[in-house]
């Protein structure tokens, strides 16, 4: 029989005991409906945790310090490569190199201290970083209030929301609620802070510094081997306060004050590294503690970072972290999925019954098409085209039913996120994929499940079928 | 295979449509062995109109069945259009049954869901014939027993005169050779059985198709069928054939 014919005969078999058929179609939908479920709110938790890591920047993030850093950069750290006196100095050529690999869209140096900023004559001793203007994208800076710099060497500062407090002299109370960023930025945006810094500048001394900006003039000078240390001071603006908590980031982040980048590096500031490496230091060339190196394809990470190794530099990038990570997702997703492939299996036992019932009742009418001349594939095909009918129609069925389930799951605990007064979080997702992949599961079990039934009816003695009355 | 089914029937014989030799069909029911049909015997020629007499048990339906391609014999074969039945594959036999046979039962049997003309223009699906071209043939043969008016009602809502008339537009739709009939008036007044009986023999003078009978009943195989064929016990005890005065003229004239 051609497809149609059979599509056609199979669909007005259906129709035939329409209460006994809906209701097995209804059995594959809740399976199916389980199945989507469950493996959607997997891919959702998924590409959430994938959201907010991409977003902080760290997946595409290669830190690269020089072997020769004794302070190392935690227990991460590769001990592996040449010994410290063979590698080379973290200093701007070799960012510049980096910056030229391939797959890498920029290389910027981690530029961090700690140092006093006055506010209304008040000394606060605090860390402070550079950031390039491609961090406005982290979500570091999502509830941000005020706005990111508005050039890389703006006299601006974005202050971390405890940093803003101690500026205000609120200490938080304990078991008080913490106060929102908006009243913290509201007197503090616009307003200036002074920052005073170690500049480091080249001998000899007495020259004036490289940038003509507003700092004020030196008062002490003291006289390095290559250079001279001079204090100065600059004017910020505070134009940003962050809702970060600056420890649950890494790197750059971590600080609770922070200036562009530009500005930080026009500066000079005297950073730790200066007196470890300036033996090695090409003269005039500044030398880097760490430098972040961007990728352009969190894919193209571990090439990356290959390439930065051979250059004689430590490496460090989340991508482990991420492949166990993937890892879990792995596991999770097959349990997500056994546990919602059990109530599809329960619904084509459903379908080997429905379809068994038939074969009793449509004894003769199977017996009569033999008869006439049906094969036994004929029939065969006939009750795979039924069963296939009931999974497809199940299978988007019970996508819809699947998705309608997500979304007010999702939507119940929005609202229950709302009441903890925590965001609205999008934690579940339905792929294209997922779809295709639930109709298609459900038409094959179907199938599967009328393997028997068919089987059974192709099987069926026309002289038997046709001697009952 | 097809040395083995064409070598029995010589060019000579090529006008003879079913002959079985010691056809057997023996099934176990419980502990006893049935003997349905036991060493049947016969040479039907094409275009003959016979009629299988019995009473109930005789085996006369089941030699009906393996002459159908419903059933196979246990021994003995029998051969229909030079196709030994028993050498045929499942497949084949479908085959046979779809293009060689035309059958009509007792109780018509009919797909109670399916409208007359779907219901006629069911063997064509199986044969993978377009629909329009199915539309056609079924329109047609509908016409032909006079129910073009009613294709598009159910069986329940047709009296059995009509049922079996779209039962026989159904077994004529693929242009069969061979029409097999079982007790094809059992389950009808007189009028209606007289009235079948004659589409059954003009099916059998116009179309020239070769007409099995089943019945019980003599007198009707005396009226129509050229040829009857005695069956007590599964075996063949008499063969014969109508005299003179069943000629065709005669019984046309005796019907007007």
């Amino acid at each position: 029989m051609k497809i149609p014919d059979l599509t056609d005969l199979a669909l007005r078999n259906l129709r035939e005991s329409v209460l006994r058929n809906s209701l097995t179609t209804l059995g594959i939908s809740v399976g199916v409906a389980s199945l989507v479920a469950m493996l959607s709110l997997g891919t959702g938790l998924q590409q959430l945790l994938s959201r907010r890591l991409a977003k902080s920047g760290l997946f595409d993030t290669v830190l690269v310090s020089s072997r020769r850093d004794l302070r190392g950069m935690g227990r991460e750290e590769e001990r592996k490569g040449p010994t410290p006196g063979e590698s080379r100095v973290l200093d701007e050529p070799a960012r510049q190199e980096m910056e030229r690999l391939p797959n890498v869209s920029e290389a910027y140096p981690d530029i961090r201290f700690v140092t006093e900023l006055r506010y209304e004559d008040k000394p606060h001793l605090t860390m402070i970083s550079a950031l390039p203007l491609s961090a406005r994208s982290n979500d570091a800076f999502d509830g941000m209030q005020g706005s990111f710099f508005s050039s890389d060497n703006g006299a601006e500062v974005i202050l971390q929301k405890s940093f803003a407090e101690e500026l205000l002299g609120k200490t938080p109370l304990l078991g008080a609620a913490d106060p929102s960023v908006g009243e913290l930025a509201k007197p503090l945006l616009g307003r200036e802070l002074i920052m005073r810094y170690a500049q480091r500048q080249s001998a000899p001394a007495s020259q004036p510094p490289p940038r003509g900006n507003d700092a004020t003039a030196a008062d002490d000078t003291v006289e390095g081997a290559a250079y001279s240390v001079v204090s100065r001071e600059q004017k910020l603006r505070i134009v940003g306060v962050s809702d970060l908590d600056p420890e649950t980031m890494r790197g750059p982040t971590r600080a609770k004050v922070f200036l562009p980048l530009g500005l930080a590096e026009s500066l000079h500031v005297m950073q730790p590294t200066d007196l470890r490496e300036i033996s090695q230091a090409a003269a005039d060339q500044p030398v880097y503690s760490s430098v972040s190196v961007r990728v352009k394809n969190p894919a193209q990470v571990q090439l990356v970072e290959d390439a930065i190794k051979k250059m004689g530099f430590n490496t460090f990038s989340i991508l482990d972290a991420s492949n166990s990570l993937r890892q879990v997702f792995r596991v999770l997703y097959a349990f997500l999925g056994i546990f919602g492939s059990l109530a599809l299996t329960v619904a084509s036992i459903g379908i080997v019954n429905t379809l068994v019932m038939a074969i009793l009742e449509r004894r003769r009418e199977i017996g009569i098409m033999k008869a006439i001349g049906a094969s036994d594939g004929d029939i065969r095909k006939l009750f795979f085209a039924e069963a296939g009918a009931m999974g497809i129609l199940g299978g988007i069925v019970g996508v819809a039913l699947g998705w309608a389930i997500g979304q007010i799951i999702n939507f119940g605990t929005n609202i229950w996120l709302k009441s903890q007064s925590l965001p609205p979080e999008h934690f579940w997702a339905v792929p294209l994929w997922l779809v295709v992949f639930s109709i298609i599961f459900s038409f094959v079990v179907s199938l599967v499940s009328g393997l028997y039934p068919a089987g059974r009816a192709a099987k069926l003695d026309p002289v038997q079928a046709l001697r009952y009355e | 295979m097809t040395m083995t089914t064409a070598s029995p029937v010589s060019p000579a014989r090529a006008t003879i449509a079913i002959r079985s030799e010691n056809l057997c069909r023996h099934y176990r029911m419980g502990e006893t062995l049935i003997r349905a049909v036991d060493g049947v015997s016969l040479e039907v020629r094409a275009g003959e109109f016979i009629a299988l007499l019995g009473s109930s048990g005789s085996g006369k339906s089941s030699v009906l069945n393996l002459i159908a391609g419903l059933d196979r014999p246990t021994s003995g074969s029998v051969v229909v259009q030079d196709r030994d039945l028993a050498k045929l594959t499942r497949e084949e036999l479908a085959k046979y049954r779809l293009h060689v046979v035309g059958m009509v039962f007792q109780s018509f049997n009919l797909i109670a869901s399916m409208t007359l003309a779907e219901n006629v223009e069911l063997p064509l699906r199986f044969a993978e014939v377009d629909r329009s071209k199915r539309q056609e043939l079924a329109t047609a043969a509908l016409g032909r027993v006079g129910l073009r008016a009613r294709m598009n009602h159910r069986p329940s809502e047709l009296s059995g005169g009509e049922q079996q008339r779209a039962a026989l537009a159904r077994a004529l739709i693929n242009r069969p050779q061979l029409l097999l009939a079982d007790e094809p008036t059992g389950n009808l007044d007189s009028h209606t059985g007289t009235e079948i009986m004659n589409m059954l023999r003009e099916f059998n003078r116009d179309l020239g198709m070769t007409v099995v009978m089943v019945t019980h009943e003599r007198a009707l195989a005396e009226r129509y069928a050229k040829r009857m064929i005695f069956l007590a016990d599964g075996k063949l005890i008499d063969d014969r054939t109508n005299g003179p005065t069943v000629d065709s003229a005669h019984i046309q004239g005796g019907q007007s």
